[in-house]
């Protein structure tokens, strides 16, 4: 096989990256770093496939008359769209990508407890996400991402069980990932590396692993009683047969509530670090953000009722369910706040990865606020199922976690490739995407409030300018996306040279090499000191 | 003697490697806790609703039986317990001769699962094929528990079979040789998995065959 | 990682223990306790499992981080069953006070007499 000239320079450092190259040495691989990389390539076209269905959702939504799909392909597509984003994209994209790289770099380990269970998570993914993706080339399935019973088990014609077998396969993969960062945490810090010296970062992922460890095993076996339930007709979940439908929201939400906590606190410890090392100051009130972390993943475990407001559930437990649900606000002010106070008299440079960052805490913001809405029982009766409820959760998971994921992708880049990827385009795709995604969901706020349902392919006429606001936005959003596809994949090969820490960032990872050795290390670092020192910082303070 | 593998070239030392891997095996349990608790989650929730049915539906299965079940699982147990102590003091040999026992003993629970199993095929007990062996009040609702019972008792026989597959391997690794008295993490880890299925039975046993034995 | 070797008798002793346990609630079950029927049982199978976890499964002598995750388990099962069970319990309390919709209905028929 001939290498590349990008491969063979001539003074190019044994690296992760130039350590094998046959097909042997990536599919094989135990090395978390290559593993990392499988994730990203396999999730960045999810991404691409789920935007797909989002683009199409936009498209039709431009007009008010069903043209371009009719109500079963929408329905499908709507579908296509929620799994493949839930669980193909946000689910696994900070942890797999971002998290398998960075733990073991973080607290100073050679890799993962499990290497061998990491590589087999990545396998159980990538069946899991063929699997979903069969059933839509075999006809779709038009449940909604929630596979509400009795649809999913009683009147659905579409591929309910191929696409639940998908989920749960990769629930595996889940579950794998998420044991394996524990462990990690728990038993491979380097000496010195106490569990308030570790980066935010790491308190995070740990919480968002105790989530997936903690909720996604309910999730497996929901969606197999689910499956038993539309193979045989044995009555779990039918009302007729002595079940009740309810009995799955609230398994499903036992997993899923917690479950969109997996899709924002990882970005929530990105956000950590960057606003720490673009404003060069120590996280303010470190020790309250990492507890928060935890407790934001404690309390969600407790709020998961507010989705069955109105399914039927009994109103004294409706009650404890939205007091609960606004509880969880206070982590997430707290954070919000400490970010604010870090900015505060920090030296701030506006790098691709800190317009991500600050472009995040104004769109969390939003998302989280709106949720305190929609966790208030008279108001959430209005807007349930409205289009202020998709703003929300699109608020949250693309205005958060994406955008935490871009910014963390472009921060780590040089780490990841070695290179440094083009600083101007970095920035126009950045303001593209703020753009864009404001103008595709704002508009969505006002829509639901003024009483347009979700999931329906046709809508009232007054409704059309707002509508076609969203799609221009998306439109414009497509481009923010695509950019740093093609640019980021040009400086992985031809981008100029990283340095070994080029933000000038604290951190583990930033002590070795871009990229870093197979090893990480050369030899197993001793930590000292806490963590985000910065030395102008201790320089001012003398 | 052992060929030394230990400790996999990422981890510091021994007492790390151990370490890991046991906590990585009671982290899974945990997830095991949460597997199998959402469909009792389920159970207790019907039970509140329907306690006669309950009652009704669970003097469809023997009492005896699912004693001599608990007995068989309980005493695979032991006979794992003694295989980890024989580990820690390196007898291959008699790692090797109390993991026969507990596969053994497993097989066994299997069997007579299996019988239970026939019995309800024949006297039609079994929802969602035939149904029609049960002809007294709440019919539906007594249904539903035997739903409970076959998910739970087949969800349970799964991880019995893994458990019996584990166990061979162990054993085999046993007799070549492989643990020694300082290094002998897999058969703890088997072992810890082993008794949380055990666990698991003692709680399904109340809960599928007592409910209705007072009357 | 216990490295801690107990007897072969100690380990019969436990399981003799749980035999009893065993037969305990087996016979236990055949009388009628009323309420306390599946109280007692549940009892009894903790404690056996309590027995299995502790000295099969050397969790007495294993570090805190074990028994978090052991009790971690059983703390979430608990938080799914206290407040699915609680939805089940309450939901058909009535909302309104008792009388609330006779009152009501002949307030509505009121104006038309």
């Amino acid at each position: 096989m001939t290498n590349p000239e990008w491969i063979t320079e001539p003074l190019a450092p044994p690296s992760y990256l130039n350590n094998g190259y046959g097909w042997r040495s990536w599919f094989l691989t135990t090395d978390h770093k290559r593993i990392a990389l499988l994730y990203l390539i396999s999730i960045t076209g999810f991404f691409f496939l789920g935007g797909f269905f989002a683009m199409m959702i936009r498209l039709e939504l431009l007009t008010p008359q069903p043209d371009l799909l009719q109500s079963d392909t929408y329905n499908r597509f709507f579908t296509m769209h929620g799994v493949i984003m839930v669980w193909f994209f946000l689910i696994p994209s900070i942890p797999t990508v971002l998290g398998n790289f960075l733990v073991p770099m973080m607290v100073g380990a050679k890799d993962l407890a499990f290497p061998r269970l990491n590589l087999l998570s990545w396998y159980l993914f990538m069946i899991g996400g063929i699997l979903a993706f069969s059933s839509i080339v075999i006809g779709g399935v038009d449940t909604g991402w929630t596979f509400y019973t009795p649809y999913s088990t009683t009147y659905s014609n579409t591929h309910v069980l191929w696409m639940a077998l998908g989920i749960f396969i990769a629930g595996f993969s889940s579950i794998i990932t998420g044991l394996n960062f524990i462990i990690t945490i728990h038993t491979m810090r380097a000496p010195g590396l106490t569990w308030f010296r570790l980066p935010l970062f790491l308190w995070s992922t740990y919480s968002t692993s105790l989530i997936l460890v903690l909720a996604t095993p309910v999730l497996a076996i929901t969606l197999v009683l689910m499956g038993l339930e539309r193979a045989f007709g044995i009555g779990i979940f039918d009302p007729a047969l002595g079940g009740d439908p309810l009995l799955f929201q609230h398994l499903f939400w036992f997993y899923s509530h917690p479950a969109v906590y997996i899709m924002i606190l990882p970005g929530l410890g990105v956000e950590s670090e960057l606003i720490s090392t673009f404003s060069r100051r120590n996280v303010f009130g470190y020790r309250y953000v990492a507890m928060a972390s935890v407790a934001i993943a404690v309390f969600s475990f407790l709020v998961w009722g507010h989705h069955l407001f109105v399914a039927g559930q009994s109103v004294y437990i409706a009650l404890a369910f939205s007091f609960l649900s606004y509880l969880i606000a206070i982590p997430s002010a707290i954070k919000i706040f400490n970010w604010m106070a870090t900015l505060y008299g920090g030296s701030i440079s506006f790098e691709t990865p800190m317009l991500y960052a600050l472009f995040f805490i104004g769109l969390f913001t939003i998302g989280g606020l709106t949720g305190l809405f929609l966790a208030a029982l008279g108001i959430d009766v209005h807007v349930t199922d409205t289009y202020f409820v998709v703003a929300h959760f699109h608020y949250i998971m693309v205005g958060g976690m994406v955008v935490a994921y871009l910014g963390g992708m472009h921060y780590w880049w040089p780490k990841i490739s070695g290179r440094m990827y083009p600083e101007r385009f970095g920035q126009v795709s950045a303001f593209l995407i703020f753009i864009g995604f404001n103008l595709t969901f704002f508009p969505q706020f006002i829509l639901g409030y003024l009483g347009m349902p979700r999931r329906y392919h046709a809508y009232a006429e007054g409704f059309q300018t707002l509508n076609v606001m969203s799609t221009a936005g998306a439109s414009i959003l497509a481009v923010g996306y695509v950019l740093p596809l093609f640019y980021l994949a040009w400086s992985f090969f031809r981008g100029p040279l990283a340095p070994t820490n080029p933000w000038g960032a604290t951190g583990l990872e930033w002590k070795t090499a871009s990229p870093p050795p197979t090893e990480n290390f050369e030899e197993t670092p001793v930590v000292t000191e806490e963590t985000y020192r910065f030395p102008v910082r201790e320089e001012m303070l003398v | 003697m052992s060929s030394h593998v230990y400790p996999a070239p990422h981890f510091r030392s021994f007492e790390q490697q151990h370490e890991a891997s046991e906590l990585g095996m009671w982290g899974f349990l945990c997830t095991e806790i949460l597997f199998f608790g959402g469909v009792l989650c389920g159970y207790t929730m019907y039970r509140l609703l329907y306690p006669q049915a309950w009652v009704h539906g669970s003097e469809l299965n023997s009492l005896w039986l699912g004693a001599a079940m608990t007995v068989v699982l309980l005493a695979s147990s032991l006979t794992m317990a003694l295989a980890v102590r024989a580990a820690q003091l390196g007898q291959s040999k008699a790692i090797v001769g109390f993991l026969a026992v507990t596969i053994a003993l497993g097989i066994g629970f299997l069997v007579l699962k299996g019988y239970e199993y026939y019995g309800h095929w024949v006297h039609h007990l079994v929802p969602g094929f035939n149904f029609s062996g049960y002809q007294a009040p709440d019919h539906p609702q007594v249904a539903l528990f035997v739903v409970f019972y076959f998910f739970l008792t087949l969800l349970h026989a799964v991880h019995m079979i893994v458990g019996v597959g584990v166990l061979s391997v162990i054993a085999m690794m046993a007799r070549r040789d492989r643990f020694s008295a300082i290094d002998h993490g897999p058969v703890e880890i088997a072992g810890l998995y082993w008794h949380f299925v055990d666990i698991v039975w003692l709680f399904l046993f109340p809960l599928l065959y007592l409910v209705g034995a007072h009357q | 990682m216990s490295t801690r070797v107990h007897s072969v008798r100690f380990y019969v002793g436990i399981f003799a223990a749980l035999l009893v346990l065993t037969v305990l609630t087996t016979s236990v079950a055949e009388i009628d306790l009323g309420a306390f029927n599946s109280p007692v049982a549940m009892l009894i199978a903790a404690a056996k499992a309590t027995l299995v976890a502790l000295f099969f499964m050397h969790l007495r002598w294993s570090g805190y981080r074990m028994r978090f995750a052991a009790i971690a388990g059983l703390l979430w099962l608990s938080l799914m069953f206290a407040f699915v069970l609680a939805d089940v319990a309450t939901r058909h309390i009535p909302e309104q006070p008792v009388g609330w919709n006779e009152a009501a209905a002949s307030a509505a028929r009121a104006p038309l007499k």
